[in-house]
């Protein structure tokens, strides 16, 4: 039994389907990229693993059990923005991920006290130790999603959802977060599902890379279809898709050969 | 340099600042020279000079009959309704504009209501608050809360629902109940926009207020005003005006410096 699997899923919103037979199965442990064109239902599908709406039809199970309607613990989630509580300090904000689940939505007393020194370790691993007591808003974009991500993690849920997490980052701050999640990976061997539109990102952090793409496609009315996996490539063996690992050879072996040098007009 | 990229200088900032009071204050002095000059008997625009001596009288001579000083009695007696007032205002608007800006059932069943309800122009209800609440301090509190709250529950259930989604979703992946959301999320999160939208608010609060105190009351600021109206003491009028925007000054200036001391991340927003 797989621990998360998609059968005959389908969204639509009004009577614009979105997303058309999709079917997937994760097992635990498994790094899951989702990329796709722009507005191919990739974040709708994020959504509805989340629990954040419900399918039209079709059925998410999650180790077995159908998924009952609204986000909880057991699923955690980083957007690209809006991610961090902006009227808390950074610790706080760590120190939420296990005192919202409290009745009153704060802790009290001694675990209060523990919590905070938990929340310090935390911050200690993900180099963020030195601005505890600042609020979000004074910290880069690169530290809000790694206060974001250790949120998230702080609350252990076993399952990852991350919607385009570095997509507002510099290229140096991107590469600084891919190799913190992987560490964090490592660490936790969680399972995540991440959204992206960075091809050569989707392949460096995944186990496997799925795209969404539609099957059919109207010309006079685009939107008359919804999307669903198109390709499920295996990433593993330094993102080089297996399928394709001939084709590499061949390639290589075409470089004595150019096809177009520079300085030259390709169609010349 | 074209005009919207010039800026005064540290002292010219100042002198431009104290230019429309300078500018006011002259005319007003002008004029009540020229009135004075043609009747010296004239009491419409008193001279600066009256109007300080009145002042001082007003803030240190004891009433005759009561011994107390009624300016300070006058000013304690409206502080207590406005605050009252607006104290019950903000709670109602606080707990109503929080379950409608973040319960969606709360907000089909309430929203439409409330729409309504702020389209009442409050000072036409005041004689019904008078018949039913009496003409004591009831019915004036009342007034002012009746008349801030639809104010004050539209824009914090406006400000609630402005709170990212992401947000709201990610409180529930950490466990949040809907009770915990509120408190935890966005309680902390509206109350910098109460203090504001009360700053708002106190304009027409005062309004209220001065207006129920000018139908029925026995002191308070307004009630005076509109009493020495009838001996056209202008020279007290005008003490009161004066200390009247003084008063919605400070309150003004108090509440934006609370909401920067105990707010300080929504600055950083804003």
């Amino acid at each position: 039994m797989s621990f998360v699997t998609v059968e005959n899923l389908f969204q639509s919103y009004g009577r614009r389907p979105i997303l058309e037979r999709v079917n997937l199965t994760a097992e635990e442990g498994e790094f899951v990229s989702i990329v796709g064109a722009s507005g191919c239902g990739k974040s709708t599908f994020l959504r509805l693993l989340l629990d954040q709406e419900r399918p039209t039809r079709g059925e998410i199970t999650v180790d077995g059990q159908p998924l009952r309607g609204e986000p909880d613990r057991s699923r955690g989630i980083v957007f690209q923005r809006y991610s961090v509580f902006p009227h808390l300090t950074v610790r706080d904000n760590i120190v939420a991920a296990e005192g919202l689940s409290r009745p009153l939505g704060r802790l009290f007393g001694t675990v209060k006290r523990a919590a905070r020194a938990r929340a310090e370790a935390a911050l200690e691993r993900i180099g963020l130790a030195h601005v505890a007591d600042q609020y979000p808003a004074a910290l880069s974009g690169g530290m809000q999603q790694r206060l974001a991500i250790a949120q998230a993690l702080a609350a252990k849920p076993r399952i990852l959802l991350l919607d385009e997490p570095f997509g507002a980052l510099d290229p140096g701050t991107r590469e600084q977060m891919h190799a913190f999640l992987q560490d964090l990976r490592a660490e936790t061997r969680m399972t995540v599902f991440m959204v992206t539109h960075d091809l050569p990102e989707a392949f460096k952090l995944g186990d496997r890379v799925i795209v969404f793409d539609k099957t059919r496609w109207d010309p006079h009315d685009p939107a008359a279809y919804g999307a669903t996996i198109t390709y499920d490539f295996d990433a593993r063996n330094g993102g080089f898709p297996y399928q394709l690992q001939e084709d590499q050879d061949d390639l290589e072996r075409d470089e004595d050969h150019p096809v177009a040098s520079p300085g030259r007009p390709a169609d010349a | 340099m074209r005009l919207i990229n010039r800026r005064a200088g540290p002292v010219s900032r100042v002198a431009l600042a104290a230019l429309p009071f300078v500018l006011v204050g002259l005319a007003y002095a002008s004029a009540s020279a020229a009135r004075l000059a043609e009747n010296p008997q004239d009491r419409v625009l008193p001279s600066p000079a009256t109007l300080l001596d009145t002042a001082v009288r007003l803030m240190t001579d004891e009433d005759r009959r009561s011994g107390e000083i009624l300016f300070w009695g006058d000013t304690l007696s409206s502080l207590t309704l406005l605050f009252s007032g607006v104290g019950i205002a903000a709670v109602i608007g606080l707990c109503v504009g929080l379950a409608i800006g973040l319960v969606p059932l709360v907000r089909t069943s309430l929203q439409g209501f409330v729409a309504v309800l702020s389209m009442i122009p409050p000072l036409a209800l005041l004689p019904i608050l008078f018949i039913s609440l009496g003409v004591g301090d009831a019915a004036k509190v009342a007034l002012i809360a009746i008349g801030i709250t639809p104010f004050l529950i539209r824009d914090l259930a406006a400000r609630t629902m402005e709170l990212p989604q992401e947000q709201l979703v990610k409180a529930q992946t950490l466990g949040a109940s809907t009770l915990s959301i509120a408190l935890s999320v966005a309680l902390p999160q509206i109350m910098p926009r109460l203090l504001s939208a009360l700053r708002l608010s106190l304009g027409p609060a005062w309004l209220f207020l001065i207006a129920a105190e000018a139908v029925a009351s026995d002191s308070g600021l307004g009630y005076r005003i509109f009493l020495v109206r009838r001996f056209l003491a202008m020279d007290v009028i005008l003490t009161y005006v004066a200390w009247i925007t003084f008063l919605a000054f400070a309150i003004d200036w108090l509440l934006a410096q609370a909401s920067r001391r105990l707010y300080p991340w929504a600055e950083v927003r804003a």
